[in-house]
């Protein structure tokens, strides 16, 4: 099983878009992918839009968390949208909805941030 | 169904086998007829246990072996992840939420802490140098009986 990281930019929001599954085998395209856009990028957020992520697990968490704190370093924040069930409850078990604000929608997301910025 | 039923399973220590050892698990669960949250929680349960064997027991030595025993008896579910690598030298910290011993592989430390919470049951053994091996349970309570 693969996964697939679709990245778009919305203005100075990054769009990250994960199909498929992710864990300890698929973590490492999901860190660099984001790692090249943010540091290379004009983003400043990053909204994580999960309607497609059909599987996720610790690694998941790890590298989630991981991304959150480079972009909080440089000032950005992230937010979540639109995860299946099974995905969201790893999130509120892990306490990371501390952290990152979750949305029903990618619009809701888009506009909690343009809000911010 | 009736009677018991097992299977045992031994596959190389590399990360690409982590989504074949939750697919197989999964579909060996099949028989019991779990609801689709109880097959997330043991597909996610199989892939941290089988992600720590590989990160930890073997520091991604793919020459390693990891083992997965899963058993039917009744309505409860049981399964073993061991492996024969490095073993965990203090398991209560390994428990621990947030802990880690490898903060530098982002690893949430939430391996343990999900395997407890999606379990009804669930043990470790550990030899520094001789393995681990996790033992877990899980009632399934089929849909069919929740129908009737």
């Amino acid at each position: 099983m693969s996964l697939q990281v679709e990245l778009e930019q919305h203005r100075n929001v990054l769009i990250v878009r994960l199909k498929g599954e992710l864990d300890h085998h698929t973590a490492d395209v999901v860190r660099f992918k984001m790692e090249d856009a943010i540091l290379r990028g004009r983003c400043e957020h990053v909204v994580l839009s999960l309607k497609d992520l059909a599987f996720m697990d610790s690694s998941g968490l790890g590298v989630i968390l991981g991304r959150y704190k480079l972009l909080k370093s440089r000032g950005g924040k992230m937010v979540v949208c639109d995860t299946q069930p099974s995905v969201k409850r790893l999130f509120e078990l892990s306490g990371l909805f501390k952290l990152l604000s979750y949305h029903e929608s990618e619009s809701s997301a888009l506009a909690s941030l343009e809000v911010v910025s | 169904m009736s009677g018991n039923n097992f299977m045992k399973l031994s596959f190389a220590a590399r990360s690409e086998n982590e989504a074949f050892a939750r697919v197989a698990v999964a579909a060996f669960l099949a028989q019991l007829d779990p609801t689709l949250e109880q097959i997330d929680e043991i597909k996610t349960v199989v892939s941290e246990a089988v992600t720590n064997a590989i990160i930890h027991g073997y520091d991604g030595r793919p020459d390693g072996i990891v083992t997965l025993e899963a058993a039917i008896e009744g309505d409860t579910f049981s399964l073993i992840v061991s492996d024969e690598g490095n073993g965990i030298e203090d398991l209560e910290l390994a428990r621990q939420p947030l802990f880690t011993s490898r903060p530098e592989l982002e690893r949430s430390g939430m391996g343990f802490t999900i395997m407890e919470n999606f379990m009804d049951a669930f043990e470790a053994e550990s030899v520094p140098g001789g393995g681990t091996r996790l033992r877990m349970k899980k009632r399934i309570e089929s849909k069919k009986a929740l129908f009737n």
